[in-house]
């Protein structure tokens, strides 16, 4: 019976076999997802996770992706998904690095351990022979007691040879600590693979089956399977260590500070002028003012006009400024959506190529003053596309306190693509002087908030844990597809909430609030800011697309109202000021209520007060 | 020694990992207690990378201070 697990979610057909593919990460396991399946693939998104499931069918048989996890338990979301899918499996295809056994090797022992039928794709062997290296394949797999078959998947070799092979998956040996204890438990779960996770104390399972075992053994388990895992490797590769490699230098460079500050700037650059000059400027001025703002602008207000009026509630709830139909999907689809894909493209890239968690190790030491470890670069870069976007991917952090500073730090400072270009046009034209202020204030704002928080937050931030694969050339048809299934995944998930936020803005538009609020912030701006009454206004539409209160500004500019000094002020303000309603509400979804309120209050005074400081000094 | 004290191209092997949950973690990534290892890098301040083989994982700083490492 499967009724505890979330994969019973995914059906199944009856006298079909459900084979999964489990491996490290970047071992190439959608290569041979995709060399199953062909093209009718569903990705369904795990419940309360960002974590998606690829499935698809070959022949009878369903094949579930799982994501990339080097052991199957529940340190975090993914692997808590990759189990969960595993667990239930009826064949395992297990795809190994060949130039990382003693990392794969002890997932492809703990599959063996839950005593699933295991075929091993022994990927990558063509880099095994560029690095000097030799392995011992039949006896690799006499030892393991599976079939292991050698591959270069992204060539094609060896796919036919898995293929065949599936039908005659077998079970592998057992470590023995394991075949003298399983006993004990089996009759408390389900499935024999259950009985492995329960010796091995994971929480999860003994909650779902109430399946206590009093010994903790999980130590003792993973000890001798490390000890088995390099016994193995020790005997069946023979290497030639002389052969360091053009790839192993780089990644060395990477990581240096000297060498690899140099390399992020240059990439950071790239991807900048691809997404934030090419994409945030050509493309968006096509899709989003072209085909969305005007071919399907007017289509939408014609047909729907015929059945509601602008002047009304209603009307304006549907096709007005902020409507449903108008403003939300030609945000989404039009500006959004390629950002949101370039971002993507570029993440999936450095994730694919191995440089991301070079990164991390790079700016390890100066996030672990803001309370973050290395890894929260993810959710920072992906800030710079949508901070909505990057919201939701601080799920991946370590623990609470690094979620919220990291949100915090989201929306207070880092400034979307969108508001980007109209910041960039903006500040362009007055000069270097009034850039290097902006720039500076903004930067000193996010370093002093974070160790800050980093200061007064109880508890302990997590540290860095990651593993640094060897760098490889990324498989274009493997980073497109990741790029489409994780804009698509953004898509479903943030809609609702740009619809929402856009009801919420027209309602406060029509009951006139929208006019209070700005007349609230009217005397601050004038004041305190010394700015023009009229930038309030920019500031309030500043909530409803952050761009748009850039641009608000754009013609106050423009129109010779405020000067080059208030513009870097305002634009200072705008910048810190709430993100857009849309990376609030899922500030909300994502937060507690009590968290989210201070992120919000916070930014606003620190938006206002920053602003004002800066006002005294150069207005 | 704890693991922070060591220096670049050193070999060491890991003693002691105090915190349960990453001493489960280290173990699968292969720099459990008595895994015999190189330090392929040092980052000023920051991360401490370990090598065995072509295997290269990278521990944050305040990490490596707790971990009782020798040299071998």
């Amino acid at each position: 019976m499967s009724c505890h697990n979330p994969a019973s979610t995914i059906e199944v057909a009856e006298g079909s076999k459900k084979i999964v593919l489990v491996g490290n990460p970047n071992v190439g396991k959608s290569v041979f997802f995709n060399a199953l399946t062909g093209v009718y693939v569903d990705v369904s998104n795990f419940p309360g996770t960002t974590v998606d499931i690829s499935h698809g069918k070959y022949k009878e048989d369903l094949i579930l992706d799982t994501p990339g996890v080097y052991g199957v338990s529940s340190f975090n979301d993914e692997e808590r998904v990759a189990r969960d899918v595993i667990l239930y499996g009826d064949i395992i295809l297990n795809v190994v690095d060949a130039l990382h056994l003693e990392r794969d090797l002890f997932l492809t022992q703990q599959i063996i351990d839950m005593g699933k039928p295991v075929i091993v794709a022994l990927n990558m062997m063509d880099d095994v022979e560029r690095n000097g290296r030799k392995i011992n394949i039949d006896m690799l797999s006499q030892k393991l007691g599976v079939t292991v078959i050698p591959t270069v998947a992204v060539k094609g070799k060896g796919i036919d040879e898995v293929k065949k092979a599936l039908n005659n998956a077998k079970k592998g040996n057992r470590l023995s600590i394991v075949e003298e204890n399983i006993h004990k438990v089996i009759n408390s779960v389900d499935e024999e693979s259950e009985a492995l996770l329960v010796l091995e104390e994971d929480e999860n399972i003994q909650k779902r089956h109430d399946a206590k075992f009093n010994e903790t053994l999980r130590e003792t388990i993973y000890s001798s399977r490390r000890k088995y895992i390099d016994e193995i490797v020790t005997e069946v590769v023979t290497e030639d260590m002389q052969k360091a490699s053009f790839k192993t230098k780089l990644g060395r460079w990477m990581v240096q500070p000297i060498t690899g500050i140099p390399i992020l700037l240059f990439v950071l650059y790239i991807m900048y002028q691809a997404v934030g000059v090419f994409v945030a400027q050509t493309v968006v001025g096509i899709t989003e003012e072209v085909i969305m703002g005007t071919y399907y602008y007017d289509f939408i207000v014609n047909l729907l006009g015929k059945f509601v009026t602008e002047e009304n509630f209603i009307g304006q709830l549907v096709i007005g400024e902020f409507g449903l139909f108008t403003m939300t999907p030609v945000y989404l689809l039009g500006l959004l959506l390629p950002l949101v894909a370039g971002f993507y493209f570029f993440l999936s890239l450095m994730e694919d190529s191995g440089y991301l968690p070079r990164i991390a190790t790079l700016v390890d030491k100066m996030l672990t003053y803001l309370g973050l470890n290395g890894r929260a670069v993810i959710p920072m870069i992906l800030g710079f596309g949508c901070v909505t976007m990057a919201t939701i991917t601080t799920r991946l952090l370590g623990s609470k306190r690094e979620r919220f500073i990291a949100t915090m730090l989201l929306g207070l400072a880092i400034p979307c693509s969108a508001q980007l270009g109209v910041i960039v046009g903006l500040i362009a034209p007055l000069g270097a002087k009034y850039l290097m202020i902006y720039v500076v204030t903004i930067f000193t704002v996010f370093v002093l908030t974070g160790t800050l928080l980093n200061k007064v937050m109880p508890g302990k931030s997590t540290d860095l844990l990651i593993d640094l694969p060897p760098l490889r050339i990324p498989q274009l048809s493997n980073v497109l597809r990741k790029t489409y299934s994780k804009s698509l995944a953004f898509m479903k998930e943030a809609a609702p909430l740009f619809a929402l936020g856009a009801a919420i803005i027209t309602i406060m538009q029509f009951t006139g609030v929208l006019d209070s609020v700005i007349s609230v912030f009217a005397p601050i701006t004038e004041g305190f800011l010394k700015l023009d009454p009229r930038v309030a206004q920019a500031f309030v539409m500043g909530i409803i697309r952050r761009d748009f209160g850039a641009a608000g500004l754009d013609s106050l500019a423009s129109a010779g109202i405020i000067t080059g000094a208030q513009v870097v002020v305002a634009l200072v303000a705008i910048t810190l000021f709430v993100p857009c309603i849309a990376a609030i509400i899922v500030v909300f979804k994502e937060r507690s209520w009590q968290e989210s309120v201070i992120i919000w209050v916070g930014s606003f005074i620190m938006a206002f007060l920053t602003a004002g400081i800066l006002a005294q000094i150069i207005i | 020694m704890k693991l922070d004290k060591v220096t670049r191209g050193q070999q060491i092997e890991i003693v002691k990992i105090p915190d349960v949950n990453i001493r489960a973690q280290a173990i699968r990534l292969g720099i459990g207690e008595g895994a015999k290892l190189t330090c392929s890098e040092k980052l000023p301040a920051g991360p401490i990378i370990l090598q065995n083989r072509m295997q290269e994982i990278a521990i944050g700083r305040r990490l490596a201070e707790s971990i009782e490492v020798k040299a071998v």
